[in-house]
């Protein structure tokens, strides 16, 4: 269940358009699934490095590694 | 020394009476190159009256997803060493008590590591660490929690380091053990602290009383402010030596000077619930008409105390403007005994976190979606009954609104026939 769980999650992220995305939002992915549940599920996948954190430091948003811009230009910097 | 930059404006905030962080930077700026640039970055920024910070970025530390805020310049080619200048969150102790050692140590390390530079404390009562590189990130944390027993604050869309008065620990007025509260919170919540989950932030804070020192009522999503049931105290002798001018009234808040205090005129007459009397020798208090608001304890401390059975008024939906405007928070549970392990209290904390994760909308505070759904939803969610006491003037706007299937014998009634005379 949480890996297929997990699976529709990074399917429906690599769908949309936008790269950064909000914790209610991926839980669109998975709509049968408690958020207290999909929270559990979604913290895997960033520790298994399929997805990243992304804070503005007042919010947290999700997205693929490697699509940040400034990921992009701070590899740039180093 | 001479600065590589010239921060005319930046100067003129060096100006005054007041204690400048300009002077503080340049300070630094003697022997860390990062703060040179942060002043020069500053200045541009004032020049161009527009900000060259980016904020908000992946940065972290393995398995959390707050405490550390992604800050960089962009203008990197003219500043290269605020190129990065992250933020980091320290969850401060409980109440703020810390030795000087571990202040030695944690500015030695941020010297190390960081600008040195350090805001104490941020308004969530973190130990706010100002400017380090990306690279320095996840030495830092291996110092704070192997060397030094700390651990990061929150921030981002999760549960913010919760923050507490000084409590039992100096204060004779503190009518729940803050410290004891908030540390037992902050170990209970760490998931919540440090992996977000939440539509936006959520904080808790505790105020031993209600002159509310930490302003939980005005800032918190769940304020817990002491209070009791049962009657104040009254020291009658003592009463007496303040309106003859023998004891300082305000405990020296004002003054030192002893003044006959007039009691009608600063005490009974500033009581909001007007529950008390002054015959000019006793002083008479009707507790079941008080509202526990400190102000009468606050003028004659020596005189009045908070009753015996003590306890917590939990309040929800305080916040500054961001979607709506700023809002304090409203009583939910009038009043609740708050001893370890608080089992009620988190009971009804996970009721109302279920609540907002699964109706709350994207960067919509806990306060607001109680203003978008309304206060008898929050209510039902949470399982909790109404009480006059969750309404601001229960005596002035008598209206109830009741649910026929909570009224026994219920009541139907024929909604098209009332929009035929009422507009929606």
């Amino acid at each position: 269940m949480s890996e297929e769980a997990k699976a529709r999650i990074i399917e429906w992220v690599k769908q949309q358009k936008k790269t950064k995305h909000y914790f209610n939002d991926l839980c669109k992915a998975v709509p049968e699934i408690k958020m207290m549940q999909a929270k559990k599920i979604i913290n895997e996948l960033v520790n298994e490095g399929r997805l990243k954190y992304w804070s503005s430091g007042s919010t947290t948003m999700y997205m693929l590694p490697g699509q940040d811009d400034v990921a992009k230009e701070e590899k740039g910097m180093n | 020394m001479a600065l590589k930059f010239k921060t005319p404006m930046l100067d003129e905030l060096e100006k005054g009476p007041w204690p400048s962080f300009v002077t503080d930077v340049k300070r630094m700026a003697a022997r860390k190159p990062a703060c040179e640039d942060w002043l020069g970055l500053m200045e541009m920024s004032y020049e161009h009256k527009e900000g060259h910070w980016k904020h908000g970025g992946i940065v972290g530390v393995f398995g959390y997803g707050g405490g550390v805020i992604g800050r960089y310049c962009d203008r990197p080619d003219l500043f290269p060493n605020v190129a990065h200048f992250h933020t980091m969150r320290v969850n401060q102790p409980a109440s703020k008590f810390y030795n000087t050692d571990v202040l030695r140590k944690l500015c030695d390390m941020w010297d190390r590591r960081g600008s040195g530079l350090t805001n104490m404390h941020g308004s969530t009562g973190d130990i706010i660490l100002l400017g380090t590189t990306t690279d320095q990130l996840e030495p830092v944390f291996y110092e704070l929690t192997h060397d030094f027993g700390m651990d990061l604050g929150g921030s981002g869309s999760n549960l913010r380091t919760p923050e507490g008065c000084v409590g039992m620990a100096r204060c004779e007025w503190s009518c729940i053990d803050t410290q004891a509260l908030i540390y037992d919170l902050t170990m209970e919540y760490q998931d919540a602290l440090h992996r977000p989950m939440f539509p936006y932030k959520f904080k808790f804070k505790a105020s031993g009383c209600a002159c509310d020192c930490v302003a939980a009522i005005a800032r918190a999503d769940c304020s817990i402010i002491g209070t009791w049931r049962d009657n104040i105290r009254i020291d009658q002798e003592a009463v007496r030596a303040y309106a003859n001018g023998e004891l300082v009234p305000q405990a020296g808040a004002h003054g030192s000077e002893k003044y006959k205090l007039d009691i009608k005129a600063e005490v009974v007459d500033l009581c909001p619930t007007r529950c008390m009397e002054w015959d000019g020798k006793n002083l008479k208090i009707w507790d079941e008409d008080c509202t526990r608001c400190m102000h009468c304890i606050r003028v004659m401390p020596r005189a009045l105390r908070p009753g015996l059975d003590t306890g917590a008024t939990i309040l929800v939906g305080a916040k500054a403007p961001i979607l709506e405007g700023a809002q304090l928070s409203s009583v939910v549970i009038p009043f609740m005994k708050m001893e370890p392990p608080y089992e009620e209290f988190k009971g009804f904390v996970e009721k109302m976190w279920d609540l907002w994760m699964e109706e709350g909308k994207n960067r919509e505070r806990l306060g607001e979606l109680i203003q978008r759904m309304g206060l008898r939803e929050f209510l039902k969610a949470c399982e909790l009954t109404p009480d006059p006491r969750m309404v601001n003037t229960p005596r002035f706007n008598p209206y109830i609104f009741y649910d026929p299937a909570e009224v026994p014998g219920g009541w139907e009634r024929d909604l098209k026939d009332f929009r035929s005379r009422h507009q929606a």
